[in-house]
């Protein structure tokens, strides 16, 4: 079958009207993450009304966070900010006890210039808890982009190796020449600089990802963030990194920039295709031979045929929220599904060249014109768009989920997707779970033929 | 600058969505970083709204910040009445346009020259007022641009109806229980043969409020939101209101008798259209509602003297005290709102009926006063049933803010007579269900499903190594145990004896194929 392909990618830009969460949301994840940590959000009710109903039935669990709540009087500056902050913190020393407080400046903290970054060390000395900030706020950044914020402000602190990798590594050898537990340890793995993955992921997600690096016989020396953040890895000079989410730039900019790392650039572990690319990529940077990959990418494929029996052949459209669009675009291709669009809030080329580059290729492979990117996309626009096209599947916000629904669209809520545990082998039947439910749904319904339900003039 | 975890109520923006959103046909433009939007989410979430919300964004960004959101905003309206064709559009500023102190008001100037949509700023100030006060003060607004404008163009029709009239106001969109006690009042005033002229802002046409000064009289069913437009068509056009909320049995009667001496204070005296509603009163509460006979029962009676705590929005806390009290004979310990801007009128309403009163919107000094108290039932808002959760005492939602539970999709007013027999089953259930827990611990529990599920029996033992112990543990407690089952399954299937973190994941992908 000879079909003409335009094998180039483009990216467009639209109005930037959408609809996602705000970047602050990202506390309600890292704050499970890191479990010493405590994070303060300066902001208005604006963001607390957010992270209140954002956040559900978490608030009542005796959350680690809080907001700093700004009044009147902090904005025109009568109160000294500096004061209130301190009060603030050590009444959450006292209550709380975390390692690291970690204040998430907002919209308002940037219109009124607050200068967090200029009080947080004189701060810290005072009350000797390390202060971190992050400006996770809505004028530049949209929702999963507020870990990024905040996993860039982290490693300006994490510690430097105390020797170039290398070095100790003979240094040990030299030493401990006795059989010691470390040196069984060291023989297990393949004789490779330091690896360190960044990214916040469920700790057993993480141990997935750890374990399949090790049947390659690599060591992943640290995770930023840790389980703690008093546990957090050596960075430096000949640490090689790698990004396990797309939405990272800030983080991997500024691990190779200050702290001077050498970052992988390979597709995301998401989807059986992307976890095996990502694998081989790291592999390939350490000289390793990749073994047993393409064998277990196939089972796991072969394991998910059910699902991928409903998929194949239906559209979808990525409404763009939260940055995973393309990564999850391209598995739902390698899937045999057909993607109209891929909105998208923030498109770094250079951090996701080689998901794009894996995105083309798939393309090719499955014989579908590469879909539109759309970059700060429009919403109004785009559900014109989606009322034309008519996609089996809109992924999309929960704004628009029920009102496209009763017009007869099935929606999966994007969100979702960066609650669930997407990344490995062993999660992409989650994935497809996510994705197929509306359809599975959907089919389960069928026979009601009642699928819009909304009056005819509206 | 204060520590905040919870709050009662609102941003101001979301006050003026809620009533932009309520009307037909108006359009909300926020001026308001990205992720401002949530709103829509509640709304389409927590009312299952199946149309796309009528509220969208004109985006602040870094741009914005550096040389003023220029034509922006403008060009949004415009593009929104081009659109849309809505008969209004409402420019509302979030907090970070509080900030900014752009003149948006030049914006909605201008931009009413060009559009066919009515175009106004509304007239909240983020860091004065709260959901609440600016949802009555965004219906007033709307209210008044609208008669105005028709007292400008000199089109406002004054004639009252011929027969008994009214405006229902302050029925809204993610309201607690609105859309119920909304039917139910309609019902209510059926009964009465009187006729409703308008219900605002729910489902309203703005182009029809010109003809709000037709009916007799106007009804506030919550004082929280709808008092100002109340007042002010009092003002401008001596329209009298009650403010009563017709909820219990005791306060619905007392609302009907207002009722009743409105209609024939405003009926010409000749007419036949005095009226006289004590024996409908009478057969309502004795043999409608089932409340008044629930309240002599025997269930009722056990009830007599348990403490309780009530906290919530003004109208409903300050109802539910007095129902509790007055009518059922519990005993409320300490009654509480947030409404801090509306104590007085708070305090003086249950007077006499609790012992003890909280004003506060800090939900640490709520939750510290029901410790304190230790009630054998709360009703409040959600944030009292989790506290009562925490505590083991059983919680009844009675105001927002709410959860989607709270919306339920059968018929559960809170007003009316029948809202009499809603209130009655609510606080009756929770006291029923405290009780039944209290006896359940006495007697050790009667669940003994543990006991079914492990009677597995094996010959080989395995055995979870420290790693796969401590992988364990980090699986959320609801699946843990099939996690464990599952692997120790796979385990038994392949004979190995001790369970690594390898042999868990494998046995996930096996799980899966």
């Amino acid at each position: 079958m000879s079909v003409k392909i335009d094998e180039t990618l483009t990216v467009e830009c639209e109005t930037g009207n959408y609809h996602t969460f705000c970047p602050i949301s990202c506390v309600s994840w890292l704050y499970q993450k890191i479990e010493d940590s405590f994070f303060l959000v300066v902001g208005t009710k604006t963001c607390g009304y957010f992270l209140q109903n954002a956040l559900g039935v978490m608030i009542f669990a005796e959350p680690r966070y809080a907001m700093a709540e700004l009044e009147e009087g902090d904005i025109s500056a009568q109160l000294n900010d500096y004061e209130g902050l301190k009060r603030l913190c050590i009444r959450i020393r006292k209550d709380r006890d975390p390692s690291v407080i970690i204040w998430i400046g907002t919209c308002t903290t940037e219109i009124i210039k607050m200068d967090l970054e200029g009080m947080a060390p004189k701060l810290e000395w005072e009350i000797g808890i390390p202060i971190l900030v992050a400006r996770a706020n809505g004028l530049d950044y949209a929702f999963t982009q507020g870990e990024d914020t905040v996993l860039a402000a982290m490693a300006h602190r994490c510690p430097e190796p105390e020797f170039p990798v290398r070095e100790r590594k003979e240094i040990l050898q030299k030493f401990f020449a006795f059989p010691s537990k470390k040196k069984e340890e060291l023989a297990e793995y393949a004789n490779h600089p330091s690896l360190v993955l960044f990214g916040s992921l469920p700790s057993n997600v993480a141990s997935q990802l750890n374990l399949e690096l090790r049947r390659q016989s690599i060591k992943v020396s640290g995770w930023l963030p840790a389980q703690r953040y008093t546990d957090l890895p050596s960075l430096g000079d000949g640490v090689y990194v790698c990004g396990v989410n797309p939405f990272l730039s800030r983080t991997a900019t500024t691990l190779i920039r200050r702290e001077k790392c050498e970052l992988i650039g390979a597709p995301f572990p998401i989807g059986p295709d992307g976890t095996r690319a990502w694998i081989e990529k790291i592999c390939s940077v350490f000289g390793v031979e990749a073994q047993g990959l393409e064998e277990r990418e196939e089972r796991i494929w072969e394991s998910l045929k059910d699902y991928l029996d409903l998929v194949r052949g239906k559209s979808v459209f990525f409404m763009g929220d939260n940055l995973l669009e393309v990564s999850l675009a391209r598995f739902l291709i390698r899937c045999g599904m057909i993607v109209h669009e891929i909105g998208i809030p923030y498109m770094d080329k250079r951090y996701q060249a080689a998901e794009l580059a894996l995105l083309r290729d798939t393309c090719i492979n499955m014989c579908v014109p590469i879909p539109r990117i759309v970059e700060k996309p429009d919403n109004s626009n785009q559900i014109r768009r989606i009322r034309e096209l008519q996609p089996d599947l809109a992924i999309t916000g929960m704004a628009h989920a029920n009102p496209l629904e009763a017009r007869g669209i099935s929606t999966k809520w994007s969100v979702e997707f960066t609650f669930a545990q997407i990344h490995g082998f062993a999660n992409a039947r989650d994935v497809l779970e996510l994705v197929t439910r509306p359809l599975r749904r959907q089919k389960n319904l069928e026979d009601l033929g009642r699928t819009t339900l909304v009056r005819k003039n509206k | 600058m204060k520590l905040a975890y919870w709050m009662y109520a609102g941003p101001a923006h979301i006050g003026t969505l809620r009533v932009a959103s309520s009307f037909k046909n108006v359009h909300a433009i926020m001026h308001a970083p990205l992720g401002d939007d949530y709103f829509n989410v509640m709304r389409s979430m927590l009312e299952r709204e199946r149309d796309f919300t009528a509220a969208t964004a004109s985006i602040v960004d870094r741009h914005v910040l550096a040389r003023g959101s220029q034509e922006r905003v403008v060009d949004n309206i415009l593009r929104k009445d081009k659109e849309e064709r809505p008969d209004l559009i409402i420019l509302t500023p979030t907090c970070t346009s509080s900030i900014l102190q752009e003149d948006l008001q030049n914006f909605v100037d201008r931009a009413s020259i060009v559009s066919d949509s009515n175009v106004i700023f509304a007239d909240v100030d983020h860091y004065q007022v709260n959901e609440i006060q600016a949802a009555d003060r965004t219906l007033e607004q709307v209210v008044r641009y609208y008669l105005d404008r028709c007292h400008r163009q000199e089109n406002l029709d004054q004639f009252v109806t011929d027969a008994p009239s009214v405006n229902i106001i302050g029925i809204f969109t993610l309201g607690f229980h609105n859309q119920h006690d909304c039917r139910e009042l309609r019902r209510l005033l059926r009964d009465l043969d009187i006729e409703i002229n308008q219900i605002i802002p729910e489902g309203g046409s703005v182009e029809d409020l010109k003809d709000l000064p037709k009916a007799w009289f106007n009804l506030i069913p919550y004082r929280e939101v709808g008092l100002m437009t109340a007042i002010y068509l009092n003002k401008e056009f001596g329209m009298p209101y009650i403010s009563t909320a017709p909820m219990g049995a005791v306060d619905i009667a007392e609302w009907i008798r207002q009722i009743h001496q409105n209609v024939n204070t405003l009926a010409p005296s000749s007419s036949s259209k005095r009226v006289d509603y004590e024996p409908y009163i009478d057969g309502q509460t004795r043999f409608v509602s089932q409340a008044a006979w629930f309240s002599r029962s025997i269930d009722c009676q056990n009830l007599t003297g348990k403490e309780t705590v009530v906290f919530g929005d003004a109208t409903h806390a300050a109802s539910i005290t007095k129902i509790l009290a007055r009518e059922m004979g519990i005993r409320v310990s300490c009654a509480g709102t947030f409404c801090k801007h509306d104590a007085e009128w708070f305090k003086e309403q249950i007077q006499g009926f609790c012992d003890e009163i909280l004003i506060t919107d800090d939900h640490a000094e709520v939750g510290d006063m029901i410790a304190r108290v230790e009630p054998s039932a709360i009703f409040g808002t959600q944030m009292e049933r989790h506290i009562g959760k925490r505590l083991d005492i059983p919680c009844g939602v009675i105001s927002a803010p709410v959860h989607i539970q709270n919306f339920p999709l059968g018929y559960r007013p809170f007003l009316g007579y029948e809202g009499t027999n809603q209130i009655a089953d609510l606080v009756y259930n929770s006291f029923a269900l405290g009780m039944e827990e209290h006896l359940l611990d006495i007697f050790g529990g009667h669940d003994t499903k543990e006991i079914m599920t492990k009677s597995l029996s094996t010959n080989i033992s395995l055995i979870w190594n420290p790693e796969s112990q401590l992988e364990l543990r980090k699986i959320p407690r609801f699946v843990r145990e099939k996690v464990e089952r599952n692997t120790e399954k796979f385990a038994r299937q392949k004979g190995i004896g001790t369970i690594t973190v390898e042999v868990m994941y494998a046995a996930k992908e096996a799980l899966s194929n």
